[in-house]
């Protein structure tokens, strides 16, 4: 029992992560029509920028403010350099442009920071495991990600449900012409949504840092798992992202701990261990392909 | 009487709260031009894409000729006589007027998983597709792209195309909108000569067009049918005066 | 209409060349050549597959490299089994005769092609690009925990396919092998934009609601047409895996989707040989900056960024509007 806790504290750390990508991106897809494939290299580069000034200062909390300010710089240029001239253009070309803007980052990182993975050290607040209920240990830091993102998750609901920006980002993500109709300066609010995703992903970026290495090539595979994540919620929900994510996560997570040793009582380990890791890293696609067949465009889109 | 040829009863469409079609009741005879008028944003071209399909209202019923065409697809419909044409012009830019015509004659013959001869060496589709555009007087543009025709040109493809499909009952979406005095007159044309092969509904705000070619006349205001009668009855009906005719001006 | 004479004669012309291509290198010295100019075609067909939904469909699928991996795997894997002399699931022998792994490639690409493309075509836009996307990882990491045929190290072949009355041991008749599939392939792909489905292929590009307001159940044509991409994709793997002799998970990476949409983009969306050229000129590109520099991948996504925003259609265009006329 207290072991599937802690895999369902897992999953929903990972499903916070996972949201703190997919927020970002459900928004600029569902504002703005643009898909951004740079989105993972803003996560890395959160990661990177972070875990460097923590490791340089030896503190971690000012890797903090150094993640998000980097990710905050690489959005607002990305968007404003690259993106902004892809608006009016079609799918294939902001695919095919972002694709460029995935290789040249990746480069540019593997140049200043070399092939090697970097790692920061916990800080010493966050370090051990606290018990959460009897027998039940749970890692500081995993409790901290999970009331990050939940926090960021209340203060993305209060932004956009209370405030007047909210009021134009729900508009925009349901009537892009309305918005422009309203007479709202769209070039501000398309660079706030974009740059407010790349801070929020590089955040994801720097918390992983602890977690997960911090390495060239780390945000791409988030940002496919990200994309199965806004499929399944529906383009432009950040409601439909953030259940979408606790459920990947979850659901992904769970599928790795119990599944091999389930296929281990019908055969021999090492290929239960193989086979129970690809099917596990395919069940989200599999999630993702049955939703497609109930709900084309995800579970909190209404279908007209 | 005949059986009408299109039948709706009891049609409605909510978006959200606001009822874009609201429980309406029409019918089109064969061999009539059955025109709805309204008011912009009284839901005509709701009701046109409703019933062709590619809308599906949440109440209601639409009949083709006695037979219920609800939850078919558009392609089922346009099989089995429905034709419609666009208020803003829906055509394919990179092909020749031509090719427009011709790509809807192919449809029409059903033969489209066919992967080897080529398409615009067959004389038979574009003997055709040239017939269709002399009806509209477009022959000699045949090919243009239909990037460089003018806009009452490409409302005279839009109709083309639909004809092409070789439709019962044709569902025109303001063929006038944004036609000068002299296209409009001869699109006026062009229908009353259609007029003994289709039947049509013919949303339209240009009255004059509306008084030249109907048969009858249904008003369409926030959704609901306020009044059908005959051309005389609609200009005399004081409902439909103050709901519609009397903002005539501020329309035109 | 000169150039209803001047395409003919040009085609014909590049066709000899490429006869002759083997040759010159030899005499010159250059033996590279050959192999180079083996996987430009094999690019080429795989980058054409793609474009056929992509450029003239206007299906952006960003999950062909999926197809292109099965191929090349079912070139493997009835390899393996064809050398272990055990049959496939039990009762499917292997083998190594290309003229029966070339049409199982095909085969089984265009039914995963079915299968992923009856679930992505159910969506359009952005969400499309992601589905493919994510269908593809989800094979890659299949082929990756399939540790019978390799896993993460992939299946090697070690020797290529055979057909009957050629030493397909010498790289000088792989690459005429593929010279004449990729000639097949472009023409049948030819005939095929051309042909009644292709007019509605390209019909529904332009406008999908103008082809279902004639009366074309537009989805049926779609899935087709993804599913003779993939096949299309399936066949350059199969010749891929002859040609390196080895399948791995990296033919199915999602970096291999993007550089096939790169070759498109690069030689002309929607045109036949555009992709061709695309490969030519993405593969040329890719030797050249790596024996450069090892940061080549900056230099590419360079490139690449500066084609997207400042070229409208790839080299061709970009040709035809540096020498003044018309693509």
């Amino acid at each position: 029992m207290t072991l599937f806790l802690e895999q369902l504290l897992n999953g929903v750390q990972f499903g916070v992560m996972l949201f703190l990508l997919a927020a970002g991106l459900t928004l600029i897809f569902g504002i703005m029509g643009v898909i951004n494939l740079a989105h993972g290299s803003i996560y890395m580069i959160g990661a990177y920028a972070g875990t460097w000034v923590a490791t340089e200062t030896g503190s971690f909390w000012l890797g903090i403010p150094a993640a998000l300010t980097a990710a905050a710089v690489a959005g607002v240029a990305i968007e404003f350099l690259v993106v902004r001239r892809l608006y009016q253009r079609d799918h294939l070309d902001q695919v095919l442009a972002t694709f460029g803007l995935i290789l040249i980052f990746n480069q540019t990182v593997t140049i200043l920071f070399g092939r090697q993975p970097l790692f920061v050290s916990m800080p010493a607040l966050l370090d051990g495991s606290v018990e959460l209920l009897p027998g039940l240990f749970y890692p500081i830091y995993r409790l901290a990600i999970i009331v990050v993102g939940l926090l960021v998750a209340v203060g993305l609901y209060l932004l956009i449900n209370k405030t007047r920006i909210g009021m134009l980002v729900r508009a925009g993500s349901t009537n892009r012409e309305m918005v422009r109709a309203l007479g709202v300066d769209i070039r501000l609010l398309y660079t706030l949504v974009f740059g407010l995703g790349a801070l929020l992903a590089g955040l994801a970026g720097f918390m992983a840092g602890p977690i997960l290495a911090v390495q060239v090539g780390m945000g791409e595979q988030i940002l496919i798992t990200t994309f199965v994540v806004v499929v399944i919620g529906g383009v432009g929900s950040i409601r439909g992202a953030f259940f979408a994510s606790l459920v990947l996560g979850i659901v992904d997570t769970g599928l790795r701990a119990y599944l091999p040793g389930l296929l281990r009582q019908v055969m021999v380990g090492s290929e239960a261990d193989a086979l129970g890791a690809g099917i596990s890293s395919m069940g989200i696609y599999l999630l993702m392909a049955i939703v497609l067949l109930i709900r084309p465009k995800g579970l909190f889109i209404r279908n007209s | 009487m005949s059986q009408p040829i299109l039948n709706v009863r009891g049609l409605v469409k909510r978006f959200g709260g606001l009822l874009a079609t609201d429980h309406v009741d029409i019918t089109v005879n064969p061999g009539e031009i059955h025109a709805l008028i309204g008011p912009n944003g009284a839901g005509k071209t709701t009701l046109i894409s409703q019933l062709m399909g590619e809308l599906k209202p949440n109440e209601g019923t639409v009949e083709i000729d006695g037979r219920s065409v609800d939850g078919l697809p558009t392609a089922k419909r346009v099989g089995l006589g429905l034709a419609r044409t666009f208020q803003i012009t829906c055509l394919l830019p990179d092909y020749t007027v031509r090719d427009n015509v011709a790509i809807a004659v192919q449809i029409r013959q059903g033969h489209s998983f066919r992967f080897w001869s080529a398409v615009r060496r067959e004389k038979a589709l574009a003997e055709e597709a040239t017939h269709f555009l002399a009806t509209v007087g477009l022959e000699g543009r045949a090919d243009d792209l239909v990037a460089n025709l003018s806009h009452g040109e490409q409302k005279q493809l839009e109709l083309a195309v639909a004809l092409a499909t070789k439709p019962r009952l044709l569902l025109l979406d303001e063929p006038m909108a944004g036609l000068g005095h002299v296209e409009s007159q001869q699109m006026i044309e062009i229908l009353r000569e259609l007029k003994s092969q289709v039947a049509m509904l013919l949303v339209e705000h240009d009255m004059e067009a509306v008084f030249a070619l109907a048969d009858r006349v249904s008003v369409l205001v926030y959704g609901r049918v306020i009044a059908t009668g005959s051309v005389d009855e609609i200009r005399d009906n004081p409902e439909v005066r103050t709901a519609y005719l009397g903002e005539g001006d501020e329309l035109c | 209409m000169e150039t209803s004479l001047k395409r003919p004669v040009l085609l014909a012309s590049v066709v000899i060349a490429l006869i002759a291509l083997p040759l010159v290198a030899d005499a010159t010295g250059y033996t590279a050549l050959t192999s180079l100019a083996t996987r430009v075609l094999i690019y080429g067909i795989a980058a054409a597959s793609l474009n056929f939904v992509l450029g003239y469909g206007g299906m952006v699928s960003f999950g062909h490299a999926a197809f292109f991996g099965i191929g090349g795997y079912v070139v493997g894997i009835l390899y393996q089994h064809y050398t272990l002399g055990e049959p496939l699931l039990g009762f499917i022998p292997g083998t190594n005769q290309m003229l029966i792994t070339l049409p199982a490639a095909i085969v089984i690409s265009g039914l995963m092609a079915a299968l992923i493309g009856a679930l992505s075509l159910r969506t359009g836009g952005v969400q499309f690009i992601m589905i493919t996307l994510a269908f593809a990882q989800m094979l890659f990491f299949l082929f990756v925990s399939l540790k019978t045929y390799g896993g993460d190290d992939g299946l090697i072949i070690r020797r290529a396919n055979e057909l009957p009355g050629l030493n397909m041991r010498d790289k000088q008749t792989v690459y005429y092998v593929c010279l004449a599939v990729a000639v097949l392939f472009f023409f049948m792909l030819w005939r095929l934009v051309n042909s009644r489905f292709g007019n509605v292929i390209v019909g529904l590009r332009q406008s999908e609601r103008r082809i279902a307001a004639i009366g074309l159940p537009a989805y049926r044509y779609k899935l087709m047409a993804f599913v003779i991409s993939g096949m299309g994709c399936g066949l350059a793997g199969a010749l891929m895996a002859n040609f390196l002799r080895f399948a791995s998970p990296d033919m199915l990476h999602w970096t291999k989707s993007g550089e096939l949409m790169v070759m498109v983009i690069l030689g002309g969306v929607g045109t036949l040989f555009g992709p061709l050229i695309g490969a030519a000129v993405f593969i040329v590109l890719e030797t050249l900056l790596a024996s450069w520099t090892e940061n080549w991948q900056l230099g590419l996504g360079l490139i690449l960024l500066f084609v997207v925003l400042y070229t409208q259609g790839g080299v061709q265009a970009l040709g035809a509007r540096l020498f003044g006329r018309r693509a």
